[in-house]
């Protein structure tokens, strides 16, 4: 394998709908915005792509991808679909970071999409549930809100997880994506707005979930010889990992965690794991990639995280499957701050007790906030991680309010079906 | 050859949202022919009030839901006969849900543990408010009398009140 850059990206604004462009229109308008910002870059230097779309329910259209590669002009170069539930974007990402680091392009294309607006969003929420075992999970009343709220009413009799830690996830989300102009529902909230908002499934209110969203996003690939030539500010992928687990929830095994390197036995003596509470795919992928890249302790080698947060609670999992904080933490983690950017008032007070480094997780915005077109999710958070390391904010955001000063180290996580498939991909400065 | 040749015209039309840009009501719908193959006897059990799980032949490994195969070992599995009560592993209560399943909310989702069973099975519980259920919760199998055969044919309620 040899090295790996991230060397462009681009992303269209997620929207509740956008009825003027199709999918291959949207995918468009990112290509040009990343092929503008690489001048050097010619199409012709591009070797071929991957395209991430996950529904075809959605875009009830199949070999939706073939229609974006001919419309990019990349015919009759190599390309295929890749599609992973909600980590489709995420999975692309790595596919084409396969692509490069195998040898077989020096240029490889990662585009994704989604046009959830064609349908209402309760038709939205039946081919989500599509998502689930359609022979025993679906018919029971098919429903990913009522999955994750299931899954968080354990952790929270676990380990004491409240509804106002979770609350307090989509406070900041929202208000990090008030400096974001590519978010979809930016906002100002406070813990009571989110709480005192419609419930959808038990504990999980409709500021707890994120939208369903039109958008796409594309990131630009490229070995080391590809960015010598070019002449380019890349950022390096220097760690991929995936996981995955049990498509039913009630087949999640209840056995022992899987350590990370700062962790031991005795941390989790008690704990049944993953059971329903945790996503044992999202510790997987973190430890292939923290054993690619070389860390060996996340809460203190990395300095932000863009994560999956389709809902308050799994972001909080996530702390946890990450390393960030050890299982049980997530709650706590909230509280004392350390997931919060230090520069924006948030209107909430934190514990402030010292016990973590702080890592801002998704001063993007997060899906809560930019909201989550599928196939473009895990490619939005490729290209904020790269505008962060590339100390670009300011430029691409119009507003360098979410630039984190001397970024060294970034997280990307990506998932799927209550934690059947997650990636987690590292991006270093260089 | 007929150069005034004509496709005949219909009075179909289209449902028009918006015309600029032009937005259609477009219709799908399917019927599948679906096997439940190799799970086919959980659904037959349903039929005869029976909950059917599986139980691994090589390793013993127990799933309340069934699987051909077991996880853990990848040896086959024989079918055995799960509990009819067991407790409740977690719950919601759903008000909004999937478009099939709107005109049925609230409902409560529950993951029942069974003793000697190593994992969960997904159910609708009856006869709970969203602010009786808790974890722990004993609950008790029921079955529909006329079989839907579909994995709603079991539900659940309180077992002790």
């Amino acid at each position: 394998m040899r090295p790996v850059y991230i060397i462009s990206g681009g992303i269209t604004k997620f929207a509740k709908s956008h009825p003027d462009k199709d999918f291959r229109l949207m995918v468009r308008e990112a290509f040009d915005y990343a092929m503008a910002d690489v001048p050097g870059l010619t199409r012709e230097a591009i070797d071929g792509s991957v395209c991430s779309y996950f529904s075809d329910h959605f875009t009830r259209q199949l070999k939706a991808g073939a229609m974006v590669q001919d419309y990019l002009g990349l015919c009759p170069k190599p390309s295929r679909r890749i599609e992973g539930g909600g980590a489709t974007g995420g999975l692309c990402f790595q596919s084409a970071w396969e692509a490069v680091a195998s040898g077989r392009m020096d240029v490889c294309l990662a585009m994704g999409f989604e046009t959830m607006s064609r349908v209402n969003t309760w038709k939205g929420n039946e081919f989500i549930a599509l998502a689930s075992d359609t022979n025993f999970d679906y018919p029971v009343g098919g429903f990913y809100t009522g999955y994750y709220a299931m899954m968080v009413r354990r952790h929270m009799y676990e380990f004491g997880t409240t509804v106002e830690q979770m609350a307090k996830v989509a406070v900041k989300n929202h208000r990090n994506a008030l400096h974001n102009p590519y978010a979809q529902s930016p906002a100002e909230l406070t813990v009571d707005d989110v709480r005192d908002s419609p419930m959808v499934a038990t504990p999980l209110t409709i500021r707890d979930c994120c939208q369903m969203s039109d958008g796409a996003a594309v990131a630009i690939l490229a070995s080391g010889e590809a960015v010598a030539r070019l002449g380019v500010r890349p950022v390096r992928i220097s760690g991929v990992g995936c996981g995955t687990d049990a498509m039913r929830m009630a087949d999640r095994p209840h056995g022992r965690v899987i350590l990370l390197p700062h962790e031991t036995e005795a941390d989790y003596a008690a704990l049944d794991y993953p059971g329903v509470h945790s996503f044992r795919g999202g510790r997987m992928a973190a430890k292939l990639a923290y054993a690619m890249a070389g860390i060996t302790d996340p809460g203190r080698e990395l300095d932000f995280v863009e994560l999956h947060d389709a809902y308050t609670s799994s972001e909080i999992q996530t702390y946890e499957d990450l390393g960030l904080c050890r299982y049980g933490e997530g709650g706590s983690y909230v509280d004392a701050g350390a997931p919060f950017l230090p520069e924006i008032d948030y209107g909430l007070r934190f514990a402030g007790d010292g016990r973590w480094r702080r890592v801002p997780v998704n001063p993007s915005g997060g899906l809560l906030a930019c909201g989550h077109p599928v196939g473009a999710t895990g490619l939005m958070q490729a290209v904020f991680a790269f505008w962060q390391l590339q100390e670009t904010i300011g430029k691409h955001l119009g507003d360098a309010a979410l630039q984190i000063p001397d970024a060294r180290r970034g997280l990307i996580h990506s998932h799927a079906g209550t934690g059947t498939y997650i990636t987690v991909s590292i991006l270093e400065k260089i | 050859m007929n150069k005034d040749a004509k496709l005949p015209e219909t009075e179909e039309g289209s449902v028009l949202f918006n015309v600029d840009p032009i937005i259609v009501k477009s219709h799908y719908e399917i019927d599948y022919i679906h096997s439940y193959a190799q799970d086919s006897p959980f659904f037959a059990g349903l039929a005869k009030k029976k909950l059917l799980g599986s139980r691994c032949t090589g390793c013993g490994y127990t799933y309340a839901t069934p699987r051909g195969h077991c996880m853990e070992c990848g040896a086959a599995t024989d079918w055995c006969e799960i509990p009819r009560e067991g407790r409740v592993h977690t719950y919601t209560t759903c008000f909004f849900g999937g478009e099939a399943f709107l005109k049925e909310t609230p409902f409560t989702l529950i993951l029942v543990e069974f003793d000697g069973v190593d994992t969960l099975f997904l159910a609708r519980l009856a006869g709970a408010g969203p602010d009786e259920v808790t974890i722990g919760m004993p609950v008790r199998a029921r079955f529909l009398r006329n079989c839907t055969f579909k994995p709603t044919d079991v539900y659940f309620v309180p077992a002790q009140i």
